[in-house]
């Protein structure tokens, strides 16, 4: 009964958030993703599958209701907009340090400080670098539409469980506000209290049966041999993901003599540079992230061999970038192009960087 | 008439010196020891044992949990 | 008669609740928190909960909490822990959850939390231990530092008029709607102990019933912060900490005791 609708980006996260059977939602408004907690609070998930929603008093609060909720070992997930994860970074260390599952949705707007509410690239940094302090990871997906806005949800739940670690979506004002047409997935049944002490009784706080020591959830390891040892963990856990979860997605970039590299809004652009170019006879492919950590060092590398250049096209003064030129390793020029400050760059700007930064250079 | 008789255990090693427990003895049964335990503190003993009533005050103010406290009733 | 034949097993009235871990307890001689710590577990023991209580421990004295509780237990960023808990309430609402917490987690960073936790009402217990002033960290000024009294961050005693009052937080949760019992209590004396952990007793009973937050004070001493030895800082807390935190019930079955 797979029913197509029209829907905005946020109103579908939102919408499959429900559907993945997550068992809580906690957020505080902030344009422009506050349609994710309205939409929640229309929709009643208390009703349909027993999902707890509620408005926190601030960012700060909402993610440490994820933390504590998530140390239980139930399906929990935050959303916010740029400022917001900026003040949610010290709880996202604590669950990316204590090892907990949660999904964290980022619709980014446009920096530094209060900004703009317009939409923007520029915390792609603060998402796939760690963001708070010590040495962590997000695993972090990029949905370039709202169909992805929806099925990235349950995709992040599965990813934060198999690892147990926060995964990040990160969309933008573009893929959040836009309208699309979706088709939504089947209900998932919430796990049982029973279910998940089950599954999750070895780590999670659900309360101390005799049937085993007392769990605890922290972040806190005073000897420095230990806490390195927690470390290398964690390190070995990044490890497996780099290696496992890489995703992304490859277009005409078979024949390509150039290739843009880029996620999220900007690649759905750079779709519309690529006909404009090939229309001209200029061989242009597309290398679409969909996951931003992992970042696809090894495609993108085995690419270089084959092409004469990169663009990599993001919504802000070049963050992404760095990746790309590391990936590539300098065997063929990479160069920046991107609007930022919440401009919005066209795909003829786009096109014209190319031809001046890459194929004139 | 019963008499009751009372008689404390400190958990010697565990004990800090605090001597919280030395007011709150009704009887004044508790002191600090002159020797110290292995962490260097003057743990607390009965100094005079006969007096205790084993009326668990010592051990309910006791910060560490370190008091045991035991109860008798003598013919 | 021999102490030997009054130490038997069948003679024993009492001893440490097993709530409570071998753990020797990281604070300080004299510290009231070991014995916040064990009345709590008394209370969770008699209550026979303990397999479906979670705690929540703060940042500061009591990080480390969960060493010294055998329970399930979370251990919460500074001054997060009425959130921690709001959580994993939600989530678990046939669950026991309270959290532990001192004057600099609760009532400074912390202070945004704990007054939203309590104005929505959440059904958890919030024990909240006051010994005016940052103990973790070496004796630095908290928000509850009495006027003129000197800390490491108030050398010359706390000035009132460049560092503010101290905070009554419990008098402010007390306003709240969403606060159904609200207590200041201390554990100096035996007597104080028996009345503190009949209220821990009171909160949890609250929570079993669904009524709203139940918000425990204990005024206690810091006496290396204090820079005073322990029965001396207890006589110091009674003269001074008492006048401006004075204890006994704020708030009982959602009413302000008048």
């Amino acid at each position: 009964m797979s029913e197509v609708k029209l829907m905005k980006g946020n109103e579908a996260i939102a919408e499959a958030a429900i559907l993945a059977g997550a068992d809580a939602y906690f957020g505080y408004p902030i344009t422009p993703q506050s349609e994710v907690i309205e939409y929640l609070m229309v929709e009643r998930p208390e009703d349909r599958t027993g999902m707890v929603v509620l408005q926190a008093e601030s960012e700060i609060a909402a993610i440490n209701m994820v933390y504590g909720a998530a140390g239980t070992g139930k399906k929990v997930m935050t959303s916010s907009s740029s400022p917001g994860v900026s003040l949610k970074q010290e709880g996202i260390s604590y669950i990316a340090g204590s090892e907990l599952p949660c999904v964290i949705v980022n619709v980014v707007r446009g920096g530094p400080g209060l900004g703009t509410i317009q939409p923007s690239q520029a915390d792609y940094f603060q998402s796939t670098k760690g963001g708070g302090h010590g040495d962590y990871r997000l695993l972090v997906l990029a949905p370039a539409s709202v169909q992805e806005m929806a099925d990235f949800v349950d995709l992040s739940f599965e990813l934060a469980f198999k690892y147990r670690n926060p995964v990040m979506i990160l969309s933008d004002g573009v893929i959040g506000q836009m309208m699309e047409k979706v088709i939504m997935p089947k209900q998932k049944t919430r796990l049982t209290n029973e279910e998940i002490i089950e599954q999750y009784g070895d780590w999670a706080t659900t309360g101390k049966p005799k049937t085993r020591e007392r769990n605890i959830i922290t972040s806190l390891e005073l000897d420095p041999y230990r806490q390195e040892a927690h470390n290398h963990k964690l390190q070995a856990k990044y490890k497996k993901m780099e290696e496992n979860e890489v995703r992304y997605e490859m277009i005409n970039c078979n024949d390509a003599d150039y290739v843009i590299v880029a996620y999220g809004s900007s690649a759905r652009i750079a779709q519309k540079t690529m006909e404009m170019a090939r229309k001209k006879g200029i061989k242009v492919g597309i290398f679409r992230l969909i996951t931003l950590f992992p970042f696809p060092m090894k495609e993108i590398n085995a690419l270089a061999d084959k092409v004469k250049g990169f663009l990599a096209v993001e919504m802000s003064a070049g963050q992404m970038i760095e990746d790309v030129r590391l990936a590539i390793n300098g065997k063929v020029p990479a160069e920046h192009y991107g609007r930022y400050g919440g401009v919005i760059h066209s795909p003829e700007e786009v096109l014209e960087a190319l031809e001046q930064k890459i194929i004139g250079g | 008439m019963a008499k009751i008789k009372g008689a404390i255990e400190v958990d010697v090693e565990k004990c800090k010196g605090c001597g919280v427990c030395i007011p709150a003895c009704p009887t004044d049964v508790i002191l600090l020891a002159k020797d110290v335990n292995g962490k260097g503190y003057h743990y607390a003993y009965m100094e005079n044992p006969e007096a205790c009533i084993g009326c668990v005050n010592c051990a309910v103010v006791c910060p560490d949990g370190v008091i045991s406290v035991y109860k008798v009733k003598v013919a | 008669m021999d102490v030997k034949e009054i130490i038997k097993p069948e003679n024993l009235v009492y001893k440490k609740t097993k709530l409570m871990t071998d753990a020797p307890l990281s604070y300080c001689p004299g510290c009231g928190h070991g014995t916040a710590h064990r009345i709590t577990m008394e209370v969770v023991e008699e209550m026979g909960i303990w397999e479906d209580t979670i705690g929540v421990a703060p940042v500061g004295c009591s990080v480390l909490a969960y060493d010294f509780m055998n329970i399930d237990m979370t251990q919460a960023a500074h001054g997060r822990a009425p959130a921690v808990a709001t959580g994993i309430k939600r989530v678990w609402p046939n669950k026991y959850v309270f959290t532990y917490q001192g004057d600099g987690d609760l009532a400074a960073i912390g202070g945004n939390e704990t007054i939203h936790a309590c104005n929505r009402g959440e059904n958890i217990v919030i024990i909240f231990v006051n010994n005016g002033i940052y103990g973790m960290t070496g004796g630095q000024m908290a928000p509850t530092t009495l006027p003129g009294m000197k800390s490491s961050t108030s050398p010359y005693g706390r000035d009132v008029k460049t560092m503010g009052f101290p905070l009554k937080m419990t008098e402010l949760v007390a306003q709240l709607p969403g606060t159904h019992y609200v207590t200041r209590q201390a554990v100096h004396t035996p007597n104080a102990v028996r009345k503190a952990k009949k209220a821990i007793r009171k909160a949890f009973e609250i929570q079993k019933e669904n009524k709203g937050l139940a918000f425990v004070e204990i005024v206690s001493n810091c006496n290396s912060g204090w820079k005073m030895e322990p029965v001396d800082a207890n006589n110091w807390m009674v003269d001074n900490m008492f006048p401006y935190f004075p204890l006994g019930d704020i708030k009982v079955d959602g009413e302000l005791v008048k």
